[in-house]
């Protein structure tokens, strides 16, 4: 079982990972430093797991009212119910930040709790000065207003939140709409631009007439999230690939795993218990890279073609294709599917390519990319994400020559695959030439895969992506 | 004739079955609950003589023995075995009924009524209703005939609740498949769940056809003759039918129904194209779905194909004109089903908003709508959209009645009636020996109360008073889960309370408490009890949840016999079952004053 890459994916609420909010309903958390202790904060609670914003039904307290520990002050519905929720200070109400019928993201600032009397003025004026992180009324479908935008950048952004704003810098903006007024998006879009926090009026739209349709927003955060990527583990390696803290990332705090990051560091632990090996191999990539640019405008990937190219060299070397489940076998696995990690909102999945030895090398690349729209909508079914007997992971695009990969339990390698770089080589002919070239480097479990076996493994593989001819048959 | 008989006992099962109410497709209407009058004039025995007369009764009826109880929901339960009575008893009548004499136009003689008749009993209009007061006729030995201009079984089985639960049972089940969070919790594992559209649409159109054939062999078997042709009220007594480019034909008849029905209501400015702007008819053949959809309307037509269509994939989009969806609902609950019906869902909404203009799709543009305010009438917004399904209502259908030959003026197209469904005419007086049921006098736009107040009539002409209690009418939209009703809305019943001045409570019980719920992983839903605290009378219950639309008949059998919850909440419901969050329900109620029942054990002098 436990495929350490895939198993619990559950998307976790970004505002979960952002903060630790107590779990029980209560408000008042002190947060910002620079708030004093006297005028407290009341944030929008998570009312359960999967609750992103709230709806402020009623306040029951009015601004200037004197509230007790434990009183009722506001009644927020969230995607499950309605729920009184509580003071854990005692105070004044002193100025209502979300009014009645408004929206405010979890964590964020709903109202300000004064100390005593005297408070109630100085945190009116910071209620209304423009840092705060309020957000108005929003209950429409339409696309959020900049008040709510203003508020996501001030709320200590989560990724997508990132992304949004890379989204509208990034992209032309060229709005699908009418004569070009007024954006037109289907209502699923909407819900997922407002959820992945994409400004619609930045996506250009694919669907009938210029429509921006779900698959739009989902792109327009992907290239968002492509920007900001490096903060998030591409392959599990221990040490981390720590990018200086991302403005997600609240410096000097705690913050738990998500349950997808809790599986990750619980697979780990677990691949500690497979005897692993390393053997890299280096390997020229120009005619890979010619083959890749003449087919490239028919949609084929890079990954796609390295995924064929590894599913071709295990056809001849099933032992690497194997794995080892009781620690007294083989299981030599019927298909070759192939698993390719993919980074993804502060966790990785590796959906799986199925029968990539015998799929041609378009229909991979049309699979690819379904997958990748699946995972990003998290929606990949358990046998697009569990079923790889062989993975794969590329940090090429990042620049990095050379890493090595952890082996995910229940599979017998995984190879890791580096940048294609040019490189002086010298040729037997005694000259000295300039080749692109890329390092892999495959991790394998010794119980079954001896080095003899991964050896020539790579030597296949190799002799494959040098003569790529049979990558497209 | 023997075949016949055999072949009427056969199609009885199905009758009956066709003629529970399990079809619901009318739309919320302001006028839906306007008839408050509460008579419940129950015999002043125990209840628990009532109950046996009830039982001992139902086994030993007999048609020249009719049971006289004078509420709809138990006359309904009564009627599936009574007719199979009939059906022995009456073996002869059926057989040796002939068809009767076909006079030609004459109409010289109008305006004086005929000394004898054709007919007992003419109905016009073969509707749910119509079927539902023919077999009650003939129960009640009356000669008795139908005119059908269109097909038998009317909206209901061909255009209405029939085909669209064909629908709804796929998307029911769609969506099952397609929840994989829910599968998984099941420790279901499946892979994507696909459809064939013209299966999908083939199913609903093989159920219409099939219940519109027992409807009709019901008919038959039973000898009521059907008369085709569109049916005008020509004079009293009298009413003339015939197909265009035909001689008409003359009938008389004792009395008259009118059970025309109902025809999908479409706005000013809308024009229906039936291919991109469609109405509830073409929207149940499926011709094809679209991406994305506007509803106008979002009552229980709208809701119920907002389940389909975003089970079959497309995204939609209500527009409703009053301030909140699903207006006609208790606000709780209509507040409950937002969030699982409508929030997470591919769905948005414009309330307050009227469609003013709305273009079918074509050269290449969408679908346009305009919308404007509904209070400013100012330009409020444009959408494009790539269908638009109208269910805004259903109008009367009662064009070319004839009407006017007896004075009687329709009000926006209704019947005017009284609270026996007698007609009404302009002058305020009751046209003897007509009557008019179902939708076309709007007083409750729903199929079995169309049929209810069929059989309220047959009572009434065969010299048994009758007045249906339409507070005992339940309803039902089939969304997943389901909405059911019946009685008041909390609002409707504190302003009753006020009014009359007495006092109310709310009981709730939550189907997350229930075992059978919870083993199907269904926990979401509530069940809301609206009643007077100090004599226990049931006002209004309202389900949010699993087979709600299957649970409701407790509660409305319960308003129909006048039980009170101190009694009702001694019946004992088998465990596990769905059914325990009623039981739940009325245990959870505080009754008062426990003496106040009119109830009593009889007890031995």
């Amino acid at each position: 079982m436990a495929h350490l890459l895939n198993s619990s994916f559950i998307p976790s609420s970004p505002s979960l990972r952002r903060h630790s909010i107590p779990s029980s309903p209560s408000l008042c958390t002190p947060r910002k430093p620079q708030i004093q202790a006297k005028i407290r904060e009341i944030f929008m609670p998570a009312l359960s797991s999967t609750m992103t914003e709230g709806k402020i039904v009623s306040w029951v307290r009015s601004e200037g009212d004197k509230l007790s520990k434990g009183e009722s002050v506001v009644v927020v519905e969230s995607d499950k119910a309605d729920m009184d929720v509580e003071t854990f200070y005692d105070g004044y109400l002193a100025a209502i930040m979300v009014d009645e019928g408004g929206v405010a993201a979890v964590g964020s600032a709903i109202a300000l709790l004064a100390e005593t009397e005297d408070e109630i003025a100085e945190a009116r004026s910071k209620a209304s000065s423009p840092s705060s992180p309020s957000s108005s009324a929003a209950t429409s479908a339409s696309p959020p207003p900049p008040a709510l935008e203003a508020a996501v950048a001030n709320l200590a952004p989560s990724p997508p939140a990132t992304v949004a704003k890379a989204t509208v810098t990034a992209s032309s903006v060229h709005p699908a709409s009418a004569e070009g007024k007024r954006i037109v998006a289907s209502p699923y879009a909407k819900k997922l631009a407002k959820d992945l926090k994409v400004d619609l009026s930045g996506v250009s739209g694919s669907g009938p007439m210029g429509r921006i349709v779900a698959k739009d927003v989902e792109a327009a955060a992907a290239a968002g999230s492509a920007a900001v990527s490096t903060t998030a583990a591409e392959v599990p390696k221990p040490s981390g690939a720590k990018v200086a803290a991302s403005p997600g990332i609240e410096l000097g705090t705690v913050v738990p795993f998500t349950t997808m990051q809790g599986a990750v560091s619980r697979n780990m632990v677990e691949s500690l218990a497979v005897p692993t090996f390393r053997v890299g191999y280096t390997i020229t990539t120009d005619a890979l890279d010619a083959l890749y640019k003449k087919i490239k405008s028919k949609g084929v990937t890079m990954t796609a073609l390295l995924a064929k190219a590894a599913a071709l060299a295990l056809v001849k070397h099933p032992v690497v294709n194997s794995s080892c489940r009781d620690g007294k076998s083989f299981t030599y696995n019927s298909s070759i599917n192939i698993a390719v990690a993919v980074a993804i909102d502060g966790g990785l999945i590796t959906p799986v390519l199925q029968d990539a030895d015998k799929v041609d090398i378009y229909s991979l690349s049309r699979k690819w990319k379904e997958l990748v729209d699946k995972a990003r909508a998290k929606q990949l079914q358990p046998h697009e994400y569990n079923t790889g007997t062989f993975t794969l992971s590329n940090l090429g695009m990042f620049g990095v020559d050379c890493f090595d990969a952890i082996l995910p339990p229940g599979t017998g390698a995984i190879m890791a695959v580096g940048a294609s770089q040019p490189t002086v080589v010298a040729t037997k002919d005694g000259r000295i030439g300039m080749k692109s070239q890329m390092q892999v480097n495959v991790t394998a479990d010794h119980r079954v895969i001896y080095g003899a076996d991964l050896a020539s493994f790579l030597q296949t593989l190799a002799k494959i992506i040098e003569d790529p001819k049979d990558v497209t048959r | 004739k023997t075949q016949v008989a055999i072949h009427f006992l056969r199609s009885l099962p199905l009758l009956s079955l066709s003629k529970l109410p399990l079809h619901t497709f009318s739309h919320y209407n302001s006028t839906m609950h306007s008839s408050l009058s509460l008579s419940i004039s129950f015999p002043r025995t125990s209840p628990a003589i009532a109950r046996s007369n009830y039982t001992f009764e139902l086994s030993l009826v007999s048609p020249s023995k009719p049971l006289n109880l004078r509420f709809c929901g138990l006359r309904k339960e009564a009627i599936g075995f009574s007719q199979l009575k009939l059906s022995e008893s009456h073996r002869v009548l059926v057989s040796s009924r002939r068809h009767s004499k076909k006079l030609s136009a004459s109409l010289s003689d109008n305006g004086s009524p005929p000394k004898s008749f054709d007919y007992d009993l003419v109905i016009i209009g073969a509707g749910v209703g119509g079927h539902g007061a023919a077999l009650h006729a003939v129960e009640k030995g009356l000669k008795t005939a139908i005119i059908e201009g269109d097909v038998v079984g009317g909206t209901c089985v061909n255009r209405g609740c029939v085909p669209s639960k064909a629908l709804l049972a796929v998307s029911g089940r769609m969506r099952e498949l397609q929840n994989h969070h829910h599968l998984k919790a099941l420790g279901l594992q499946v892979s994507a769940a696909g459809y064939d559209r013209q299966g999908v649409a083939d199913h609903a159109n093989n159920l219409a056809s099939k219940i519109r054939n027992n409807l009709t062999n019901s008919l038959k078997a039973l000898g009521v003759d059907i008369l085709t042709g569109v049916g005008t009220i020509l004079g009293p007594q009298k009413v003339k039918y015939g197909k265009v480019g035909f001689s008409d034909n003359v009938v008389t008849a004792k009395d008259i129904i009118i059970a025309t029905g109902s025809v999908p209501f479409v706005p000013k400015g809308i024009e229906v194209d039936g291919k991109t702007v469609i109405t509830s008819d073409h929207a149940l053949k499926l011709e094809f779905v679209p991406d994305w959809i506007a509803i106008v309307g979002s009552g229980y037509i709208g809701l119920e194909f907002s389940d389909v269509y975003t089970a079959l994939g497309s995204e939609v989009t209500f527009i409703e004109a009053l301030d909140q969806l699903m207006p006609g609902f208790d606000p709780e609950i209509g507040k409950l089903a937002q969030r699982v019906l409508i929030n997470p869902r591919k769905i948005d909404y414009h309330t307050g908003v009227f469609a003013s203009k709305i273009t079918p799709a074509k050269d290449g543009k969408p679908v346009i709508i305009e919308l404007i305010d509904a209070k400013t009438k100012e330009p409020k917004d444009n959408l494009e959209v790539d269908a638009a399904l109208i269910a805004t209502g259903r109008a009367p259908f009662t064009k070319g009645l004839g009407l006017e030959n007896i004075n009687v003026e329709t009000q926006r197209g209704f019947v005017p009636v009284d609270e026996r469904m007698q007609v009404v005419d302009a002058d305020g007086n009751l046209v003897p020996h007509l009557y008019c049921i179902g939708d076309a006098n709007g007083k409750m736009m729903l199929a079995h109360a169309a049929s209810a107040q069929g059989i309220s009539v047959v009572e009434q002409v065969s010299g048994k008073d009758h007045v249906l209690n339409h507070l005992s009418i339940p309803a039902a939209c089939f969304t997943h889960p389901e909405i059911s009703m019946v009685g008041l809305t909390e609002p409707q019943a504190r302003e009753k309370a006020e009014k009359e001045g007495f006092e109310i409570s709310i009981a709730k019980t939550s189907f997350k408490a229930n075992t059978k719920a919870l083993a199907e992983n269904e926990g979401e839903g509530l069940a809301k009890l609206i009643y007077r605290p100090d004599n226990g009378e049931i006002l209004g219950v309202h389900i949010f949840g699993l087979h709600a639309a299957d649970l409701i008949h407790e509660a409305s059998n319960a308003i129909a016999l006048g039980t009170r919850i101190q009694d009702i909440k001694f019946a004992v419901h088998a465990h596990p079952t769905l059914s325990e969050v009623l039981d739940e329900l009325f245990k959870s109620a505080q009754v008062n004053a426990h003496v106040s029942s009119p109830v009593s054990e009889p007890v031995a002098v």
